[in-house]
């Protein structure tokens, strides 16, 4: 029994890390050929950090997302707060429409934007670019950042705000010193989620960008439709490789702060 | 009502840029390009049946796949030792986190005529087979995208299951089989409903998949609509009915897979 | 845990060796730099220290970008004008024709072809040029003015020119003395072979030249033949395409696809096996002209821009690197001879007098026409499916869902009492 665990985890592995080896192996071959290894060079790496558009889609990309995520984070934790104090009926609306970008496939919801922006491009007279792709990105963050924030109320002891108040403490100290660390475990993991969701996203940026402030994902798609050249797998070297410290990392913390407890 | 009054920045938001987005969809699919009402772009969406029946079709065999394939390594994964756990779920999970697109441009490279795939069988002496641009590859590169979407899920619910359940099962006289048919499958019904919808809904709708691995000749509904808003025939009317059907039954879908998770009150309704 | 990370890792080093043929690394030949000169430097002076940027929409692989040794054009222009360029690009006619039509988008300097260019001017998305901040103008070949989509060359300068051929795997493919013809990409022996454009203009195209219409036929019935044609071809086809030929041609992926003759001649550098024909029935000529769309607010810089892509080093850096013909008589006489005669980019004005046409742009009823049956086509599979399949799953669905609902109310209802 064991011994087929093991053997199905393997061929389960080989299957989801072949591609992301194949793409490694090939960002040092010396020629374009996707086929056949001829030789072992850095120079595609050499190259992308020289592709300017590679570069500024990369700041752009982090940009978008950090604010995206920030703003969303924000909105959707003051968002929770009220949400968790409504009556039954408008909570049950509120949390449906919540999840509608949720649900809803992903190219809907970008169209749907995307037809909005166009309606209020032609009448305000602005341009598609950072702003459109921001307000789009907070459209699909909050939700997340509610979904993670809301089950921390529920965990909370509700007495504990009117005990604080009830100390001698003002509402927003209530607030600052006994709901927020309580809470707080949920906006990180909302802020992360939205993060990451941001960061990868394609589809939705795909249809409300503009012609600025392309977005990585975006760059990589038009990379794709052209002559493609190994810069793409040296690109997705280094992302494999940041994601892999990035875990390794977290895993790290988690662990130690797990060892602190005990 | 001190306290509601807090979230009214973002339920101004959500009608903003959420429920107004959608009610503009609905305008478009039921308006010509004129502003009149019309009912032709949605009955012209009936001409694109062949094309809702293979991404329905497409969709549901990768997420029985992923269903498949996902089941035994959540159980697997879900039965370890604690101690490594964590570190196999990242391990299992670390792909995912690699942009999609990149993902699936690594299986271009390896599924096509001089891909390294029939390379390698080519030494073998076998090959070459036609992989790339067939319906083929398009489920596999749905279920290769999608399947930790549906790992996770099993596995949380997986995990909550208490393990002297197990103990118990044994005690009054089950066997293995007899403990994953009566003890596991029942308990983890509602993360195969949750894996299910989260593989269903982004591999029907997607355009990415199908004109990389499928060759322009697999359309989806998703490159429909991508067809009609940004590609080569420009028609935002029928795209967006296109749209409101395809919203429509991913929500009738999801309202049906939800019935069998019923019982957590805060769950939502939809 | 570790012993499957060691087991994939000999897995994938098994791998890559026995794909690994090894081969010397080709030094890269030591090209001459190519140097700008410009012909007015004091014109685009002016630009300088006023924090302009403008937005540039291009086909993809369509400008020099600094590799061969020729020049950058983007990076030449921002140095010498102080102007930032955001470039970005697009695949097809269409896409570039919905991006902008579906508004937002503000872009200021596009590159449509001849029949697009018609279109847009029709439907009033591109401005006026001034010609008098575009001196190089004059550099243009007379017979490339006053083309028939934009007869006063008002709206658009020409950047390249080119036609349509065929380019094929030579070793799997013979090409006849007497040359191909269209026909050879609707050849059972190519089956799952075969590339083709993926754009409703360029195939309708090249079925209408099979059929022996005129390319730029406005007829229902002949547009209706052309796309039973194209239907007739897609059990043959590999994929449809646009700049994937590049990889797919090029890593001997398929051996037959149509495409731009500039495209052929870059493939061919690259590669041996592969050769371009002409059809000897005759082809589309197209000319691909820089405008500046409506919606622009940067009409000045976006000459200059213009203007400075008519410089005859830029323009020659252009022709050279992306293999398109010139339509800028300066930066011709710079190609050597033997590129001059190529019978790729530069045919004979015969052939071309009597066997190339170039587009029109067709009535709004023959494009709508024309794009429903090119969906149509892509959406077709050899088995037809019931029509009604989605609204009686649709019905069947609602139908469920409702009963769910009720079962569920009534069971709520028993739960009170």
């Amino acid at each position: 029994m064991k011994k087929i665990s093991k053997i199905y985890m393997s061929l389960l592995l080989m299957f989801l890390y072949v591609p992301i080896f194949v793409l490694i192996v090939f960002s040092f071959n010396t020629t374009k050929s996707r086929t056949v290894f001829e030789g072992f060079t850095f120079d595609w790496y050499i190259r992308l950090f020289q592709n300017e558009l590679i570069l500024s889609s990369l700041w752009n990309t982090l940009l978008i997302s950090i604010s995206a995520a920030t703003i969303s984070t924000i909105l959707g934790t003051a968002a929770a707060i009220g949400i968790n104090n409504m009556k039954k009926l408008p909570k049950a609306v509120v949390m449906n429409i919540n999840n509608f970008p949720i649900i809803n496939p992903e190219i809907v919801t970008g169209v749907s934007l995307m037809l909005l922006f166009v309606f209020f491009a032609a009448r305000m007279n602005f341009n598609f670019g950072f702003v459109t792709l921001l307000i789009a990105h907070i459209t699909f963050d909050v939700p997340y950042v509610i979904l993670n924030v809301m089950p921390k109320f529920r965990q909370m002891n509700p007495n504990l705000y009117e005990a604080a108040q009830d100390l001698g403490c003002n509402p927003f100290k209530a607030f600052f010193k006994v709901v927020l660390p309580e809470i707080m475990p949920g906006i990180v993991s909302g802020f992360l989620m939205a993060f990451t969701f941001s960061l990868d996203d394609f589809i939705i940026s795909y249809f409300t960008s503009g012609a600025t402030s392309q977005t990585l994902p975006i760059t990589i798609y038009s990379m794709t439709r052209r002559k493609v050249s190994p810069e793409i797998n040296a690109l997705s070297t280094i992302i494999f490789l940041v994601v892999v410290i990035v875990l390794i990392v977290k895993n790290i913390l988690e662990n130690r702060s797990k060892e602190e407890r005990v | 009502m001190k306290k509601t009054l807090i979230s009214s920045p973002y339920l101004v938001w959500m009608v903003v840029f959420i429920v107004v987005p959608l009610a503009m969809v609905a305008y478009f699919a039921f308006t010509d390009p004129a502003g009149n009402f019309t009912l032709d772009y949605i009955s012209e969406v009936g001409q694109y049946t062949n094309i809702f029946v293979r991404s329905i079709w497409l969709a549901a065999i990768a997420t029985v796949i992923c269903l498949v394939i996902a089941y035994p390594v959540a159980y697997i994964l879900s039965t370890m030792d604690k101690r490594h756990q964590g570190t196999m779920l990242m391990i299992v999970m670390l792909p995912m986190w690699m942009n999609f697109l990149l993902r699936t441009y690594a299986w271009m490279t390896l599924l096509g005529n001089n891909g390294i795939i029939n390379t390698v069988l080519g030494y073998v002496g076998l090959g070459p087979y036609k992989m790339l641009n067939t319906q083929g590859a398009v489920v596999l590169g749905m279920v290769y995208n999608y399947l930790p979407y549906m790992i996770l899920p099993l596995y949380s619910v997986m995990v909550k299951i208490d393990k002297s359940l197990y103990e118990a099962a044994r005690d009054l006289g089950c066997n293995g089989k007899g403990i994953l048919l009566k003890v596991v499958l029942p308990l983890s019904l509602p993360g195969v409903m949750s894996g299910i919808t989260m593989v269903f809904v982004p591999a029907i709708s997607t355009f990415i998949i199908s004109r990389m691995l499928g060759g322009g000749s697999n359309l989806l509904i998703g490159d429909l609509i991508e067809m009609q808003f940004l590609g080569n025939s420009y028609n935002p009317n029928l795209g967006a009915g296109i749209s409101l059907v395809l919203m429509v039954i991913v929500l009738l879908i999801m309202t049906i897979m939800n019935q069998f998770d019923a019982g957590d009150d805060d769950k939502v309704l939809m | 845990m570790r012993k499957i990370l060691s087991l994939i890792f000999a897995l994938m080093l098994v791998f890559s060796v026995s794909s690994c043929r090894y081969q010397r690394l080709s030094e890269g030949e030591e090209e001459e730099e190519q140097i700008l000169t410009v012909s007015d430097p004091s014109y685009y002076e002016k630009f300088k220290g006023k924090g302009i940027s403008i937005n540039v929409y291009n086909w993809g692989e369509y400008i020099s970008d600094g590799s061969d040794g020729l020049l950058d054009v983007n990076t030449e222009f921002e140095n010498l004008t102080g102007i930032e360029v955001n470039y970005s690009t697009y695949a097809t006619n269409e896409e570039l024709y919905a991006k902008l039509k579906g508004g937002g988008a503000e872009y200021d300097i596009i590159i449509p072809s001849d029949y697009m260019i018609a279109r847009m001017i029709k439907e009033g998305m591109l401005q006026k040029l001034n010609l008098e901040n575009i001196p190089n103008f004059a550099n243009i070949m007379p017979k490339f003015r006053g083309n028939l989509y934009d007869p006063h060359d008002e709206y658009s300068v020409p950047y390249t020119w080119g036609t349509v051929g065929i380019i094929y795997d030579n070793t799997a493919i013979e090409i006849p003395e007497d040359g191909i013809d269209w026909d050879i990409l609707w050849d059972e022996q190519y089956k799952d072979s075969i590339l083709m454009f993926d754009n409703p203009r360029d195939s309708f195209a090249i079925a209408s030249l099979l059929l022996g219409h005129s390319i730029n036929t406005e007829s229902f019935k002949e547009l209706k033949e052309a796309a039973e044609k194209l239907k007739e071809q897609k059990s043959l086809v590999q994929s449809y395409v646009m700049d994937e030929i590049f990889d797919k041609m090029g890593a001997g992926e398929a051996v037959l696809a149509p495409y731009y003759a500039g495209d052929a001649v870059t493939l061919m550098d690259e590669y041996e096996h592969l050769g371009f024909a002409v059809p000897k029935s005759g082809t589309n000529l197209f000319i691909d002209g820089m405008c500046i769309p409506a919606s622009s607010s940067q009409k000045e810089a976006a000459e200059a821009y213009i203007n400075f892509m008519c410089e005859p080093d830029i323009a020659y850096a252009t022709t050279s690197y992306i293999g398109y013909s010139t339509p800028n008589s300066a930066a011709f006489e710079m190609l050597d001879d033997e590129v001059k005669n190529d019978g790729i980019s530069y045919l004979s004005d015969e052939y071309i007098e009597e066997k190339t046409t170039i587009f029109n742009n067709l009535s709004d009823e023959a494009n709508l026409e024309m794009q429903r049956l090119w969906t149509d086509m892509k959406s077709t599979e050899e088995s037809g499916t019931n029509k009604w399949i989605v609204h009686i799953f649709l019905l069947a669905c609602v139908a469920l869902s409702i009963g769910i609902l009720i079962r569920r109310y009534i069971k709520n209802k028993k739960d009170i009492f």
